[in-house]
């Protein structure tokens, strides 16, 4: 299941218990053609709210925040070459990292699916 | 009529503004107003015109100031500078000077954000930057910093983004110029950084750090293998930079093929005089994986529409204006002129021509140390290239004082030190002068052609140059005469400067920069002094400064100002720190909460971090004005820790706020200091003063408000005007003493530029603009300029909205125009309509801020009503063209507003498939074929050359067409 928080990430849980990293494309339509992303390093345990993955476009960044504190266990290569995934497929090829969280009940209070788009008709 | 109605005493104000009285009235008349002084009621809040009259004297005539500027150059004195510490003489060649610095296409140009109209100063750009790559040996160069010292901060700044060290410890070579240290230790006071200067290979194995600074050569000449030091900076997870030499460069290896992640220096000594501090274009090198963390703007190749190679500036999202607080810098205005020149210059001698100069003043330099050794004297540094340090005990303030009777400054490191700097215009004459200084027995003969048949290679085989420099083809192409000079026109007019059209940037404020205002420039008793000579030889200059220092407290209110600022940022940075040390002098150091509009430039929160400062953002209300009510609630919230409000007045939006007092007191209530951003300052002037209203720091922006030109992107200068409080904290300089009269026990701010008066040369341009407006014509230019920006809101507003408006629906210097709606119903962009204003022969207005997908026009004083009229009119044939989108007869893709600017090359296609016709395209409103300006490149696709960074020259292929 898809779990979303306010800055347009989504989450999605794994089997091994691994979450993955995206955003949304709501979030990719903002930021319009984007040029580069910057990914953390694999291992690196990052504290919630603390920056996980910036994302250029030739006219605004994108900060993508830890949703919850969590160690890096995956980035999505491919965007070294080819950022433009996240534009044309933002929920899947275009996905940023996978992340191992503290606690994996954090994810019980990001938003459903309903709860996003109820978020995005009050933007 | 009298004699005196004859003698035109007024005349350069009618020069200036362009509107004659005629077409003020007919201004006047639109907007229904009598008089042009009914503009101040009309517009200007009441409670913020100053009743205190200016105590500038009246306007004085272009030639009475080239007079007064004579004698003030009679006052300074040039001698052969041998000082060294980075500035050097040099021969600025004459087809450069008189095509370039002396030529408006190229010095009344703005900052190329619209790329498609400034292909010219763009390729000229990235042949410095190749210049620049060539000589460090490292890939990617930026298109300039301000100066050396701010260069290096910015590096280790950088350096701590970079470095995955946890150590806070930064290692500065003690034999770094002394100024680059003054400022290194400002910047990383607030950035919390332990600084050690002393020796680097001991500093460096005494423990982590996070970087070194090193010096190649030394500030004393010498020429030290910087590899180990950078292996063991390396080793703890360090970043190495060195500050070079360009001309060194040219000889000795590059610090990048010797492990060096960046490389900065000056570039002045590449044709660029020393102008007693400036300006000058410093340079900024790394390597490619840390390109996203580096300062400043970097000019890239990208391609247009039609695939053809298009230049335009590159990530700008590392950048101020859209990252704000987090941006890489705060810079913003750089050195474009200077780095043009500099670009310029090597194209001119090519790499046989550098050579033949670097060896000469090395060789020269070589001669002379040699002859000295012969008769007993010590050189210190034995391994130079063409400064070296002389040990004479107890003598060298005595022979330094020889030296200048002979009409030659050396640099007296201390009673027992003496340096010696050899540059381009040292010759025979100057070596057989010095001589003279340092013999006392008349048989020691200088035998220069012995000497220099016996020299041998002073420097190590390992140090010297064996990759090849400026292989590029443009570097071997034009080292005759005629053909430079073409090929400097040929570039000068593929771009709109103000030698062609109104600019109308909006807080940029682009007016006339008058040739009689440029004049001293030119002469060399301003343009050839060191910024390090004793005073006594400066009396010109310092007698400039104290005048215009003067002149900018009566216009503004302050108590003093410092001109060693070298940009807005720089005035912004320094001021901020000024507010910072009047606290911690009080005993309040904690305060360090920075309350920034949201509508603000984005300079002001990058500054603010960087002196250290937390930003709190204050909301605007729907009118557009700083939100008072929010203010109150945060300067509440922060009262504790409230350091400072930076405001810009009038505001960024272009509005007189009403309530700017009751925002200043509130602010003073809680603690705090109001720093006043000066950007809109063309619109106070002889109006209002800033210190009156309640500001406490001001940066003015020389290049918007006092009639410097904007130099395709700088120079600039942001001198600070303070309340007298403020005054002790005001910079200073660790080589020139007194640069901060008032300075007193607490101590300064510190140094923030390398040069102690900063970019000093050019503040004669704005000495000379206020001498020739006066009181009088000053006043009017205030009026003119927000009569003219009230005329076109007033024009335009039937076909777009105006966004904001204060008092009686008046805007002040400034207008912005809204195309939000028009983007939501029809596609159009601001983009679209920029770029369609190039067919129309015109430079867009400023995009996007402070409010995204809007145009903010400012006409400035000096655009005449006829060139008003014209820019109005193809905005309105534009709306035309939008309306036939939103009517459904223009096609929503296939429109000539997404299809601009239109090229040459689509013009002589075979084929024309688009719905419009060619006349459309090309000569809308009916424009003279004679007169067109054709953009040279279709639109430019910023993706592609974002994700295909290349920012050095082009292959050779890509000039087989030329």
């Amino acid at each position: 299941m898809l779990r979303y928080t306010t800055d347009h990430e989504w989450l999605r849980t794994e089997d091994d218990g691994t979450l993955t990293v995206g955003i949304t494309d709501y979030a990719q339509e903002q930021l319009g053609d984007i040029v580069y992303v910057e990914l953390p390093e694999v291992g690196r345990e990052i504290a919630a709210g603390e920056l996980l993955v910036v994302i250029e476009s030739v006219k605004a960044v994108g900060e993508i925040k830890m949703p919850c504190a969590a160690t890096v266990r995956a980035v999505n290569e491919t965007l070294a070459d080819q950022p433009e995934l996240v534009n044309s497929d933002a929920a899947g090829s275009g996905w940023l990292a996978r992340i191992e969280p503290a606690d994996a009940s954090a994810l019980e209070a990001l938003m459903d699916d309903k709860a996003y788009q109820d978020y995005l008709g009050s933007l | 009529m009298s004699l005196r109605d004859f003698e035109m005493r007024g005349d350069f104000i009618r020069r200036h503004i362009g509107p004659d009285d005629e077409q003020v009235g007919a201004m006047l008349d639109t907007l229904g107003l009598r008089a042009l002084e009914d503009i101040v009621p009309r517009a200007v809040p009441d409670d913020i015109v100053s009743h205190t009259p200016l105590a500038l004297t009246d306007t004085i005539s272009e030639q009475a100031v080239l007079g007064y500027l004579r004698t003030m150059r009679a006052r300074n004195r040039v001698y052969v500078s041998m000082i060294g510490m980075g500035y050097h003489g040099t021969l600025m060649p004459e087809v450069i000077k008189r095509n370039v610095l002396e030529n408006p296409g190229w010095y009344t140009a703005y900052t190329p954000y619209q790329a498609e109209i400034s292909q010219g100063r763009l390729e000229a750009l990235l042949n410095f930057q190749q210049v620049i790559i060539d000589l460090t040996g490292l890939p990617v160069a930026n298109a300039s910093l301000l100066d050396e010292a701010t260069a290096a901060a910015e590096a280790m700044a950088m350096t701590r983004r970079v470095s995955r060290a946890a150590s806070m410890r930064y290692v500065v070579d003690g034999d770094c110029h002394p100024q680059t240290i003054a400022v290194l230790r400002t910047r990383a006071r607030h950035f919390g950084f332990e600084l050690e200067v002393g020796d680097p290979a001991t500093l460096v194995a005494a423990g982590a750090c996070f970087g070194v600074l090193l010096q190649y050569p030394g500030s004393s000449g010498a020429v030290r293998d910087p590899g180990a030091v950078i292996e063991a900076a390396h080793a703890h997870g360090g970043l190495a930079t060195v500050a070079a030499d360009p001309l060194a460069l040219v000889m000795l290896r590059a610090p990048g093929d010797m492990g060096a992640d960046i490389v900065v220096g000056s570039a002045q000594r590449f044709g660029v005089s020393m102008g007693y501090g400036g300006p000058h274009a410093a340079f900024f090198a790394t390597r490619d994986e840390h390109v996203r963390a580096m300062p400043g703007r970097i000019i890239g190749v990208s391609v247009d529409r039609d695939g053809q190679p298009a230049l335009r500036m590159a990530l700008q999202t590392r950048e101020q204006h859209i990252r704000r607080e987090k941006a890489t810098s705060n810079i913003c205005t750089a050195q474009v002129l200077l780095a043009i020149i500099a670009g310029f210059y090597a194209v001119y001698h090519g790499p046989q021509g550098l050579a033949t100069i670097a060896n000469r003043v090395h060789r020269l330099a070589r001669i002379f140390a040699s002859a000295l050794g012969s008769i007993g004297y010590e050189v210190l540094t034995p391994e130079f290239f063409d400064t070296f340090t002389l040990h004479v005990p107890h003598r060298a303030r005595r022979l330094a004082a020889r030296a200048r009777e002979a009409g030659i400054n050396l640099r007296v490191i201390d009673a027992d030190h003496l340096g010696i700097a050899f540059d381009e215009t040292i010759n025979r004459a100057v070596l057989r002068t010095l001589w003279t200084v340092f013999t006392r027995d008349a048989e020691d003969e200088l035998n220069i052609r012995e000497i220099d048949a016996q020299l041998e290679q002073c420097l190590p085989a390992e140090l010297l140059r064996s990759t090849p420099i400026l292989t590029h083809p443009v570097f071997s192409r034009y080292h005759s005469e005629t053909e430079m000079m073409r090929y400097m026109r040929r570039l000068a007019r593929r771009d709109i400067a103000l030698d062609r059209a109104m600019i109308p940037l909006g807080s940029c404020t682009m007016k006339l920069n008058a040739a009689a205002e440029l004049q001293a420039l030119s002469y060399r008793e301003f343009a050839d002094l060191h910024p390090f000579v004793p005073l006594d030889q400066a009396q010109g200059y310092q007698q400039m400064f104290a005048e215009l220092e003067s002149m900018l407290c009566d216009l503004t209110g302050f108590g003093a100002f410092s001109l060693q600022p070298n940009a807005g940022s720089q005035g912004e940075y320094a001021g901020l720190l000024v507010i910072r040390k009047y606290h911690e002098v009080r005993g309040e150091g904690a305060r360090d909460v920075c309350l920034i509009p949201s509508s603000a430039h984005g300079t002001n929160p990058a500054s603010a971090a960087m002196a250290g400062l937390k930003v709190v953002l204050v909301a605007c209300d729907e009118d557009g004005n700083v939100d008072v009510a929010d203010l109150a609630a945060k300067v509440t919230a922060h009262s504790e820790r409230l350091a400072a409000l930076m405001v810009t007045y009038p505001s960024t939006h272009g509005v007189f706020e009403a309530a700017i007092r009751e925002v200043c007191a509130l602010v003073h209530d809680h603690g705090g200091q109001v720093y006043m951003d000066g950007a809109n300052l063309n619109a106070l002037v002889g109006i209002c003063r800033p210190a009156e209203i309640g500001a406490d720091v001001m940066h003015v922006n020389l290049h918007k408000t006092f009639a410097i030109p904007h130099g395709g992107g700088g120079p600039g200068m942001g001198p600070i005007g303070v309340q007298a409080h403020l005054m002790p904290y005001l910079p200073d300089h660790p080589v020139v003493d007194g640069v901060n009269p008032a300075a007193g026990p607490h101590g300064t701010i510190g140094t923030v530029s390398a040069a102690p008066w900063g970019s000093a040369s050019i503040l004669s341009i704005s000495w000379a603009y206020i001498a020739m407006m006066g009181a009088q014509g000053l006043r009017r230019a205030t009026l003119v300029a927000i009569l003219a920006a009230n005329y076109i809101a007033h024009r335009l507003r039937d076909h777009y909205p105006v966004l904001y408006t204060g008092k009686n629906d008046m805007v002040a210097h400034e207008c912005i125009i809204d195309l939000r709606d028009i983007k939501a119903r029809t596609g159009v962009s601001v983009d679209d309509v920029a770029k369609r204003l190039a067919d129309y022969g015109f430079h867009a207005p400023t995009m996007s801020f402070p409010v995204a997908d809007t145009l903010m026009i400012e006409p400035t004083e000096s655009e005449n009503k006829r060139e008003i009229d014209r820019f109005c009119a193809a905005m309105i044939a534009i709306r035309a063209e939008i309306a036939a989108i939103e009517a459904g007869t223009a096609d929503r893709i296939a429109n000539p507003l997404k299809n601009a600017p239109h090229t040459h090359r689509l013009l002589i296609a075979e084929q024309w498939d688009r719905p419009y016709s060619k006349a459309e395209a090309f000569f809308p409103m009916g424009l003279d074929e004679e007169d067109k300006y054709w953009p040279p490149v279709a639109r430019i696709d910023n993706v592609y050359g974002d994700k295909h960074l290349h920012c050095s020259c082009l292959p050779v292929e890509a000039y087989a067409d030329e």
